[in-house]
């Protein structure tokens, strides 16, 4: 059923666009008819293949990175109050400034390379991941605190056995944002520098107006994106699976 | 049935975590309670029995979670008057507490849930696994051991979370309106079993339902008001469970829901 109705979807684009060119008659150099960036995907399939390969390491470098660095500031946040009063004003901050601004200067500090791609999407990914952590550390179902103290446990144990397991559907809705987003860092950082990915190879074929490569490029990353999105939540279903059902279906 | 809860009193081993205190007398004496500006209770005086059932009724919102919530020690908040355990005044270790909900944890398998107070203390072990596993034999999960909760009943997870109460191995329980969300015959089957297995703690049963507090109380106590006052003990006679349909528990029963509209509308 979710098949048919993203096949139902996508045809349904590709007749808009289709329908666009048809009655506004806009030449290819501007916008190319869908079988010729089909035809561009087919010719240039070597290129563009390694081109992904390359930003789907910096996308999977920075969710894991980003996701593993929000989860123990929000664990860390929710161990020690002390701590939370210094980290939380940071992470605001941190979000004041537009990540974008930031792409120039990662670029000239880390390179041209993967470093300041990976780091771009690490900056984008960790505030969702560890509000959402957080906030599900936070609001752990009272009884079942009340139930722990009575048994007198440990607040780290309490951490551990119940804060956390409860709020790992929380994290889970935080990754998931995460990695719909991650693309994001990855491309801006390949656009303000870099020799190698699909963001790079769209500057690239942009620059010769090859645009119908440009659209080749931008469907596989959107593809590389759906996959990516769709593989993790399978994945976070399956792993959390005492996420309610009505918070599942407001997920998807 | 197995583990008889407090048969006879087991040997203390040192600094135990879980201490093997036979059950004690509990004391409510004097006790009044202000909640942001609101009395709840003033001078409440009543007294649980040693390896007894006492069962407190009263309408919803009359504070008997409160009152149990002092008792448990999970509530901070400062009152007056005195809660003593034969001499001792501080309730850390001796009480476990049941909920109207299961409180299962949903990522836990039943033993898992039954076993959850010593994992949380860090004193998980072989010995106590086998213990869950008795017990969940016991009450009838034998196959539903290590099945996840939600492939419970209603009946079946408040039968869990009875065996994680017992586990505690706690000598005085707790209990506020734990069997109130099931249907009537369900009800009736878990009251059942657990005056079968509480045997020998000090039991607190907080329930709005007559029938319930006379089938399982030694005694019955009455709470209303505003602030919330205890009346005289009721002591139905026989000893507990008793059958529904007893006709002296029936007239009880009537009896008792006229004291609680009493309570309710003075």
């Amino acid at each position: 059923m979710n098949v048919v109705r993203m096949i139902c979807i996508a045809s349904g684009l590709v007749i808009v666009w289709q329908t666009i060119i048809f009655f506004t008659g806009v030449p290819p150099y501007i916008l190319p008819d869908p079988l010729k960036v089909v035809k561009a995907v087919y010719t240039h399939a070597g290129t563009l293949l390694g081109h992904a390969m390359t930003t789907l390491v910096e996308i999977i470098a920075g969710l894991v990175l980003g996701t593993v660095l929000g989860a123990a500031s929000a664990v860390t946040m929710m161990a020690s109050r002390s701590l939370k009063r210094w980290l939380m004003p940071v992470l605001v901050m941190s979000q004041a400034i537009p990540v974008f601004a930031l792409a120039p200067l990662l670029v000239l500090w880390l390179g041209y390379g993967l470093g300041s791609k990976i780091a771009m999407a690490v900056l984008i990914i960790f505030f969702p991941v560890t509000a959402a952590f957080f906030d599900g550390l936070r609001s752990t179902e009272p009884d079942w605190l009340e139930l722990a103290r009575v048994m007198n446990a440990p607040p780290l144990s309490v951490l551990r056995h119940i804060r956390i397991p409860a709020a790992l559907p929380s994290f889970a809705s935080g990754l998931r944002v995460a990695t719909a987003v991650a693309p994001i860092g990855a491309i801006v950082g390949e656009w303000v520098g870099s020799s190698r990915g699909l963001g790079f190879y769209m500057l690239h074929a942009n620059a010769r107006m090859q645009i119908d490569v440009m659209f080749a490029a931008l469907s596989v990353l959107a593809l590389l994106s759906l996959g990516l999105y769709f593989t993790v939540d399978k994945v976070l279903t399956r792993l959390v699976f005492w996420q309610k059902v009505e918070e599942r279906e407001s997920d998807t | 049935m197995t583990t008889a809860m407090r048969g006879g009193v087991k040997e203390m081993s040192g600094s135990d975590t879980i201490p093997h205190t036979p059950a004690p007398t509990v004391y409510i004496e004097d006790v009044s309670f202000e909640f942001s500006g609101d009395e709840v209770f003033r001078s409440l005086n009543f007294t649980m029995e040693a390896g007894q059932w006492t069962c407190l009724i009263g309408p919803s919102g009359v504070g008997k979670s409160t009152l149990l919530r002092l008792i448990s020690g999970s509530l901070s908040d400062p009152f007056s008057g005195r809660i003593r355990f034969d001499d001792r005044v501080n309730p850390i270790g001796l009480t476990a507490w049941m909920a109207q909900e299961d409180l299962l944890l949903p990522w836990m398998s039943v033993v898992e849930n039954v076993c959850l107070g010593a994992r949380l203390r860090g004193d998980m072990s072989q010995e106590v696994y086998e213990r869950a596993i008795v017990l969940i034999e016991s009450v009838g999960l034998a196959d539903y051991a290590k099945a996840l909760p939600a492939q419970l009943s209603g009946g079946m997870r408040q039968r869990v979370a009875l065996l994680r109460t017992l586990m505690e191995e706690r000598p005085v329980i707790l209990m506020d309106e734990p069997f109130s969300a099931l249907d009537a015959l369900t009800r009736l089957k878990l009251q059942d079993l657990a005056a079968k297995l509480v045997k020998g703690a000090t039991v607190l049963m907080v329930t709005h339902d007559p029938l319930e507090a006379l089938r399982l109380g030694h005694r019955v106590y009455v709470m209303a008001g505003n602030p919330a006052r205890i009346g005289q003990a009721l002591v139905p006679p026989g000893l507990p469970p008793r059958k529904p349909g007893d006709p002296e528990i029936m007239t009880l029963q009537a009896g008792l829901i006229n004291r609680l509209e009493g309570g309710f509308y003075s």
